[in-house]
Parts: C-alpha cells; structure tokens; sequence
C-alpha cells in the first residue's frame, strides 16, 4: 500500500543530507528546456535592441513598471504558497494544502488579469506587435510567458485535486512536486523578463 | 494559523523575504528619473540583471529544492544561472 502517510514517512524520515530529485527526471528535462528557449530568446531581445537603444528605451518609457513589479510580487507570493503547500504534504498537514494551492491559483488569476488589463491599455493606445521592434518583443516574450502561466493555472488545478484526496501515492507526490517545480520556473522566467523589458536602459 | 506558522519556519521563508526586498529595489532603482547621464543608466541596469540572476538562483535552491537535490542536477541549475546572466549581460553592455 503506497498512501500520503507512507510517501510522507519516507520524506519526513530521510536524513536530512539524503538527496532528492524533486518531481521526476523527465519534469526536469521538460523544465530546463523552457528555460533554455527563454534564455535564447532574452539575449535576442538585447541583441536586437542594441541596433536602436534609442528606440527601444523611448518605447519602454510607454509601459507602466507598477503592472510589472506587482506581478513579480504576485507570482513570488504564490511561489511561497506552492513551495509550503510541498512540504504541509510531507509534514502530514493535508488539511491545509487546498487553501495554499487555491492561494496560489488565485494570485495566477490575478496576474492573467493584470497581464491582459495591460495589454488592452497598449492596443487601445495605438502600442501594436507591428508599432514597432520593442513592441514586437514585448507582446511575444509577454504573450510566451502567459501562455506558460496558464498552463501553470491548468497544473495547479490537477495540484489542487491531488490536495483534496485523502490519501496520495508516492507517483502521485512525485508529480505534486514536478508540479510546483513547473510553478516555480514561471515565477522564474517573470522575474528576468520584468527588469529586461520595462527597468533596463 | 498554528498549522501554517511551524511550516513558514523555513530557510524558503527567509528567501521570500530577500527576494521581495530585492524586487522593491530593483523596481525603485527602475523607475528612477533622477539619474543623468547614460553611463548611470547602464550601472543601474547591470545591477538590476544581476540582482534579477540572484534572485532566480534563490527560486531555484530554495523553492524548487534544487539545494537538497543530487549534485549533477544542482549543478546544471547553477551553471544556468551563471551562463545566461554572463550572455545577458555581455548582450546588454555590449550595446
């Protein structure tokens, strides 16, 4: 029998050097992927940007870095939620994890929203893909990431159900963990594409 | 709140922490009109890449627990973060 209480024996009684691969390898493969496209993609931006500087920070000055910065904050507080929601499962204390991930999927939400209140201000003021370069990148790295954070709300959905069972197996906390990994590199990804597109100059 | 207190006493909490400090200040050293010339701007910008480089490094260590995993996975993570904020970087001040 493979319940909650097993998988969280196993956790909670591993020493406290034992080494773990959150989630499975093969979350990690997909994960590290992600991160390198959006890497290439970054160095892009600034490579492009380097043709016209000018244009670029003239552009940037239209954005408002408050829709930014909240954001960011949005995303690191439901990180925290995600990352105690992980270990309220190791530490037995089921009763909680739904309120954590709800938590979470909330601040997503709140993003989303956030996210397309922004782009609707850039449309109706004219602030177009084809405006210009800065704004073609701006709507594709924005739109990109957006994507991936609904597919992160899609992930925290399953999280959440996984959190009301009673019981959960060791699989199945293998793919809460790889699941919250994914949540993470959202709020990872965020917290480089912030400052590249509306701080730096 | 008795569940949640003994849970948030953690070594992520503490990151959290750090990593909201580091966002007010990149956001505020951002969105700063005061500076003049175009030399502050690319300083301020190098060291808000590079607080942003840090930032990420924490995510990954303490909320995806990459600091408690196998070494080689760690060190990928690691070597990530060193590389692209180096590529980044020297993309940005090479403009």
């Amino acid at each position: 029998m493979s319940t909650i209480t097993r998988a969280a024996d196993e956790k909670v009684g591993r020493p406290k050097t034992e080494q773990h691969v959150p989630g499975e390898v093969g979350t990690w493969v997909f994960i590290f992927g992600d991160m390198t496209i959006f890497a290439i993609l970054f160095v892009t931006y600034l490579y492009y940007r380097a043709d016209d500087p000018k244009l670029f920070d003239a552009s940037q000055k239209h954005l408002d870095q408050t829709y930014g910065a909240v954001n960011t904050l949005l995303l690191l507080l439901s990180s925290l939620l995600v990352a105690t929601a992980v270990r309220a499962v190791r530490a037995r204390k089921v009763q909680i994890v739904p309120w954590l991930i709800a938590g979470a999927f909330s601040c997503g939400l709140a993003f989303s929203g956030l996210k397309i209140a922004e782009w609707h201000e850039k449309v109706s003021h004219g602030l177009k893909p084809a405006t210009n370069d800065f704004y073609m990148y701006y709507f594709v790295l924005t739109g990109l990431h957006w994507f991936h954070l609904i597919i992160g709300l899609f992930v925290l959905s399953f999280l959440f159900y996984l959190a009301r069972k009673p019981e959960m197996s060791k699989r199945q906390f293998g793919f809460f963990e790889g699941g919250a990994c994914f949540w993470h590199m959202v709020d990872l990804l965020w917290i480089v594409l912030f400052p590249l597109l509306y701080l730096v100059k | 709140m008795s569940t949640l207190t003994p849970l948030l006493k953690n070594r992520a909490s503490i990151a959290w922490l750090f990593l909201i400090l580091a966002t007010l200040l990149s956001w505020r050293l951002g969105t700063d009109h005061g500076l003049s010339s175009d030399d502050d701007h690319r300083l301020v910008s190098s060291v808000i890449v590079l607080v942003a480089f840090v930032k990420i490094r924490l995510v990954g260590l303490y909320f995806m627990e990459l600091r408690d995993s196998p070494l080689p996975l760690r060190l990928v993570f690691e070597g990530y973060c060193l590389v692209v904020c180096a590529a980044v970087l020297g993309t940005f001040l090479a403009s």
